[in-house]
């Protein structure tokens, strides 16, 4: 086989960084594969995939020693342009990827700059578009797609010119799980059907192992581990159980092996151990808390979907926020919320889901008094503050210590980041403190409600536990939190109540048990796993669950030595 | 300030165009001196764009230019010696010397701002209207990096202002006082910076390093393509005649004296009128 990316003890520092970004790697990868690069923050996998682009060195400059050859170019000798030829990139933030006026123009952008005839930039535009379904948006200024549909512009002017190589930086963080889903059922058609060579890095694994030949994992510049899905699984659970995937961790904890790819294994793992009996196909919607026989509902309901942490906790206070018939319909568009009806206690911890565009982002903005609807009532019982997307937005000083008061960026755990500057902090910590100015001091009156807008973009699994931590501890002081995520892991960690915008419209509102667990897309992988049994949402939710099941009913291996 | 596709007939009209109609129009604006004919370019630029719909961005872009051409106009009287008329005795500025301002440096002043403002004006008028994507394919054949980042300037605009309406939204996000004007201008700053350094590398991706001659598309001409070259083409001949046979004359030094006779008024008319007969035929054209 054919090698398109040969890497060879290749160390690389960028331009006055203290220690290298890349530390003596060494990883051949060969035409066909589809590589999933694992890792947590600041790992080195974003780099890596630079490197491969040509990027790194060209473009960021630094010390590089060892070779990187891409498909037969030396990256040292050949530059990005020319790589571009045998690769298409996508990397994080896509909005500042896109170059050109409309979409259409994007795509035959790279097709235009390797000299291709009319014809063929034509047909390859519109198959691009065909692959991407976006060609609805062909015509559409770039400047006028929302986020998700900024990300698919990008990653089909990535594959128009059908490369060699693929490299991907996180490119389902802004899309909602159909879109990331649908994304990489694409990556593995590409992969299968063109040969197309891809290597993703990515956070949230248990949505791509299923389609990956392999997984390389990184750690502090170097190649931790480099092994088919499975064998990574095992050796995360042991080696770094940040990397571990919900189903591993469910299985794991229960003490059944082999560690699962995805969902269906981990079933059919559950089911020959007879943890999973074969009727426990439930329809989504089937009751789940009341621990109906023929699931594996022997333990009672998991912690997370109990009624008491519900909304029936919050019922007899007074709401925080209130939201009666908001309507937000702009001038020659369609509405974006159609009667919107909300209510939120004190203290009480809401998940906004739903698909790009169901108008979650819209909400806040009208809950922190941003906008002002068309018609209908927004009732706050204090102060809202709101901590949008980027949280390079909120940076304007020199010194973090100008940026928030002393007691925020205690409560935010960066007292002693107070004299860096504010660029110079990781995305997680630049996140924690945008939250810390909103928050605000002393002096200012506490929030009564806190809004979230797709806070864990861009952010591993172990960031995302510390800011589900953060948020738990400010909701315990009484500030109800409305939390924007694409993110069903995340929404099980910080949510107990979990609102879904569909059209502009909530079509769920209810306990996460109830919501999460009853899902195809907006579901946990354990409560895909489990069918939603027990609305148990994580993985130790779901291994009491397992375990009670296999307390109560003998595996048939037992059985038959019985 | 992106152009939308289509959305009259200056939209619908090719990029080469279009161009050609902003430069034709900023020309008067270099060559002739006359508040009447640069105050008629400056409501040319606002007629046009009002007809293409796009009086938002140049209404904006006004508002930007104003100051700058106050700065102008105060500016001048008070480094220029020209002029006989003195109207204020300043006295001795430490770094000016004795100033005394005269009528006409006032009035010079007045022309340079009307000139700055009228060049802006035209500038936001291309970028509204005109779309960059054909400019880069007009001039790549030319000089792809120059066209490039022409266009990509253009369209850095619009991107810029998203930005900062993000920001302004964050800033607004923030509770207790707001952060100086100084520190907001910083960060703006560094945000297109790093704006800038993620483009170039968006493009190296995108294959513009080695970026090749494409190949030559012929397009027929449309209607409106043949009608707005027909006035810019019409507006370039009158333009270079009246400034041949030195019409809409005006001179500012040692006093001001200027032609307001028929020539430089039809002259005026002309500028404002003749680029709106195309936006009488909207067909082929829909919003």
């Amino acid at each position: 086989m054919t090698q398109v990316l040969a890497v060879d003890r290749l160390t690389y520092a960028y331009p006055d960084a203290p220690a290298p970004a890349l530390d003596d790697v060494t990883l051949h990868v060969e035409e066909g594969e589809l590589v999933v690069l694992a890792g947590r923050s600041g790992s080195g996998k974003s780099t890596l995939l630079r490197l491969a682009s040509g990027l790194v060195p060209h473009v960021h400059g630094g010390t590089v020693s060892g070779t990187a050859i891409v498909a037969g170019m030396d990256v040292r000798d050949h530059g990005p342009g020319e790589l571009a030829a045998v690769t298409g990139s996508l990397f994080q933030d896509p909005e500042t990827q896109v170059v050109m006026g409309t979409v259409r123009n994007e795509l035959a952008f790279p097709l235009e700059n390797r000299g291709e005839s009319p014809a063929a930039i034509a047909r390859g535009v519109e198959e691009a578009a065909l692959a991407l379904g976006i060609a609805h948006l062909l015509e559409r200024p770039t400047h006028a797609l929302s986020g998700g549909e900024v990300q698919r512009v990008a990653l089909a002017a990535a594959l128009v010119g059908r490369p060699q190589l693929v490299l991907l930086d996180e490119p389902t963080s802004q899309l909602d799980p159909v879109a990331g889903d649908e994304l990489i059922g694409l990556l593995r058609r590409l992969n299968e059907e063109w040969g197309t060579t891809i290597l993703l890095a990515e956070h949230r694994l248990e949505r791509c192992l299923t389609a990956a030949d392999r997984v390389i994992a990184m750690a502090d510049g170097r190649i931790a581990c480099d092994a088919d899905p499975q064998s990574f699984l095992t050796w995360a659970h042991d080696a770094a159980p940040a990397l571990e995937t919900p189903g591993a961790r469910l299985l794991a904890n229960v003490g059944l092996s082999p560690a699962p790819v995805g969902v269906k294994q981990a079933r059919s793992t559950l089911r020959a151990h007879g943890a999973l009996p074969p009727n426990a196909l439930l329809p989504p919607n089937a009751d789940r808390a009341g621990g109906a026989g023929e699931t594996i509902l022997a333990a009672p309901p998991a912690k997370s979907s109990s009624p008491a942490t519900g909304p029936a906790r919050h019922g007899n206070r007074a709401p925080a926020l209130k939201l009666r018939g908001v309507w937000v319909e702009p001038k020659g568009h369609p509405p974006i919320l159609r009667g919107v009806d909300l209510s939120i206690a004190p203290g009480q911890r809401v998940a906004l889901m739903g698909r790009n565009g169901a108008g979650k982002s819209t909400l806040l903005r009208h809950v922190a008094g941003l906008a002002s609807p068309t018609r209908g009532k927004i009732e706050r019982s204090g102060r809202v503050a709101l901590l949008l997307q980027n949280p390079n937005d909120y940076l304007v000083h020199e010194r973090v210590a100008e940026e928030a008061p002393t007691e925020a960026l205690a409560a935010v755990g960066l007292s002693d980041f107070a004299d860096r500057h504010p660029r110079d902090l990781s995305g997680g910590e630049r996140q924690r403190l945008a939250l810390a100015i909103v928050l605000g001091g002393e002096d200012v009156e506490p929030p009564a409600v806190l809004c979230l807008d797709e806070p864990t973009r861009g952010m591993d699994r172990a960031h995302k536990a510390d800011l589900a931590v953060l948020l738990g501890r400010l909701s315990a002081t009484g500030t109800a939190l409305l939390v924007a995520t694409h993110d069903p892991e995340f929404a099980a960690l910080v949510a107990d109540r979990v609102v879904l915008l569909a059209d502009g419209a909530p079509i769920a509102d209810g306990a996460a048990a109830d919501v999460l667990a009853g899902g195809w897309y907006f579901a946990t992988e354990t409560a895909r796993i489990l069918r939603g049994a027990g609305g148990a949402l994580d993985p130790d939710a779901g291994a009491a669950l397992v375990r009670a099941r296999l307390a109560s009913h003998p595996t048939p291996a037992e059985v038959q030595r019985q | 300030m992106a152009p939308r596709c289509s959305v009259s007939p200056l939209h619908a009209a090719r990029a080469a165009v279009g161009c050609l109609l902003c430069a034709v129009l900023a020309l008067p604006a270099l060559l002739f001196d006359s508040p009447l004919v640069l105050g008629a370019v400056c409501v040319s630029a606002f007629a046009i764009a009002t007809a293409a719909g796009e009086s938002r961005p140049l209404l904006r872009a006004l508002l930007f230019a104003l100051p700058f051409a106050l700065v102008i106009a105060l500016l001048n009287p008070l480094v220029t010696r020209n002029g006989l008329t003195v109207i204020a005795r300043l006295g001795e500025a430490p770094v000016l010397g004795r100033v005394d301002v005269t009528l006409e440096a006032l009035v010079y002043g007045c022309v340079l701002g009307l000139r700055a403002l009228a060049l802006i004006l035209c500038c936001a008028l291309y970028a509204a209207v005109v779309d960059p994507d054909e400019v880069l394919r007009l001039f790549r054949r030319v000089s792809f990096r120059s066209a490039l980042t022409a266009t990509l300037a253009t369209r850095m605009v619009p991107v810029l202002q998203r930005d900062g309406r993000r920001m302004a939204d964050a800033q607004r996000c923030r509770p207790g006082p707001p952060p100086s004007r100084v520190a907001l201008v910083r960060a703006v700053a560094a945000g297109a910076l790093d704006r800038a350094v993620d483009v170039a590398a968006a493009l190296e991706v995108r294959g513009y390093g080695t970026a090749r001659r494409p190949p030559r598309v012929r397009v027929p001409w449309s209607r409106h393509d043949a009608a707005f070259a027909a006035v810019a083409l019409a507006l370039l001949t009158l333009t270079l005649a009246a400034w041949l046979a030195d019409v809409a004359a005006f001179d500012a030094y040692p006093l001001v004296h200027g032609d307001w006779d028929t020539g430089t008024w039809t002259l005026a008319g002309a500028l404002v009128l003749l680029p709106l007969v195309p936006f009488l035929d909207r067909r082929g054209v829909g919003r």
